[in-house]
């Protein structure tokens, strides 16, 4: 359990707030980069990596998560000319925060997460796009953002 | 739980002010509460709990309230509800009450063994975007508010705060 008594009083938020005022718009903390194009054969598999993008101050849960009421950072992909052969993540960071008692195992600032594909059978020779999902939890030392799914589109050439 | 993907919190009085929940870790600076006079009605709302009983804030009018939105998945806002259950169980007598409103999408399958580990003591009822959107669209979790006797806002805290802080804020109010 977090002490407060360790804490300045002026690092702490007491807001006063207006009902009606206005609001700022608050953006996602977490976006995904250009996914660059790869061909796939339909003898081989490929790798595709996408790059993620948080906001400095942030973190993210990791796929493993050190606690059980967090949520998982997981990339899903949808059925579609493509079959996943496996999904890696990147190596977690162990970050301690104010709030958790011991560190927890995290993503900050830029990573990637590598998918292998292989094209799915009867899918046709062309342009196609692979489509998934994205689902985070992102915190700062202070505050938790709610949990958000993001669509992941990435463009690839069947052979 | 949509609201909080698009709006930041609610305006924030004092030009020193940076709220956590917008700007990354920046952390907040703190200020009093709001004199008595300059405070705002706190919107009303009916929520249920988990046996389905209607909460209505307005029926606490004549005691003090910590209105706290929390969710499950919320790491700060584990650290707070047993300061929340401290100040529930210290300043009851006074007229001091905690509502615990519960943001998870997941509902109640969720929230009930969340409540029964932590063996929470208040009231804890089943938050919705609608009542969230009263509250100035609770953009990052936890934000808690203080309501005085009167049913007006006195103060807001966004993010992970202080014990110290939240009780001298509820001994203020609870002495008006």
């Amino acid at each position: 359990m977090a002490s407060a008594s360790s804490w300045s009083s002026k690092r702490l938020a007491i807001l006063l707030w207006i009902p009606g005022a206005a609001l700022a718009q608050f953006p996602g903390v977490l976006s995904i980069g250009k996914v660059p194009a790869v061909p796939v054969s339909r003898k081989e598999t490929v790798e595709l990596r996408v790059p993620v993008v948080l906001r400095g101050g942030y973190h993210v849960n990791s796929n493993t998560p050190s606690e059980d009421y967090l949520i998982p950072l997981r990339l899903t992909w949808d059925k579609g000319p493509l079959e996943v052969v496996d999904i890696t993540y990147p190596k977690p960071t162990f970050e301690k925060y104010r709030f958790s008692a011991r560190p927890l195992s995290v993503f900050t600032g830029n990573f990637e997460i590598a998918t292998r594909f292989k094209a799915a059978p009867g899918s046709a020779p062309g342009p196609a796009v692979a489509v998934g999902k994205l689902r985070y939890q992102a915190c700062n030392e202070s505050s938790c953002l709610p949990p958000r799914t993001i669509e992941v589109r990435a463009p690839v050439q069947i052979k | 739980m949509q609201v909080l993907k698009s709006r930041c919190a609610a305006a924030i009085l004092g030009a020193s002010l940076t709220l956590a929940g917008c700007s990354g870790s920046k952390p907040v600076e703190a200020t009093s509460l709001k004199p008595a006079a300059e405070r705002k009605a706190a919107p009303d709302f009916t929520l249920k709990d988990a046996y389905g009983r209607p909460l209505k804030l307005s029926d606490y009018k004549g005691k003090v309230v910590l209105l706290d939105f929390w969710a499950t998945w919320c790491g700060p806002c584990k650290i707070e509800i047993p300061w929340f259950m401290e100040f529930e169980r210290k300043y009851k007598d006074q007229g001091f009450a905690v509502i615990g409103v519960a943001m998870d999408d997941e509902g109640w399958e969720v929230v009930n063994p969340f409540v029964s580990d932590l063996g929470i003591n208040y009231r804890i009822v089943q938050g919705s975007d609608s009542v969230a959107q009263l509250f100035g669209g609770i953009e990052a979790l936890p934000t808690t508010f203080l309501i005085d006797r009167t049913g007006r806002i006195a103060a807001m805290h966004v993010g992970l705060a202080s014990k110290g802080d939240f009780e001298d804020g509820i001994r203020q109010l609870v002495e008006q």
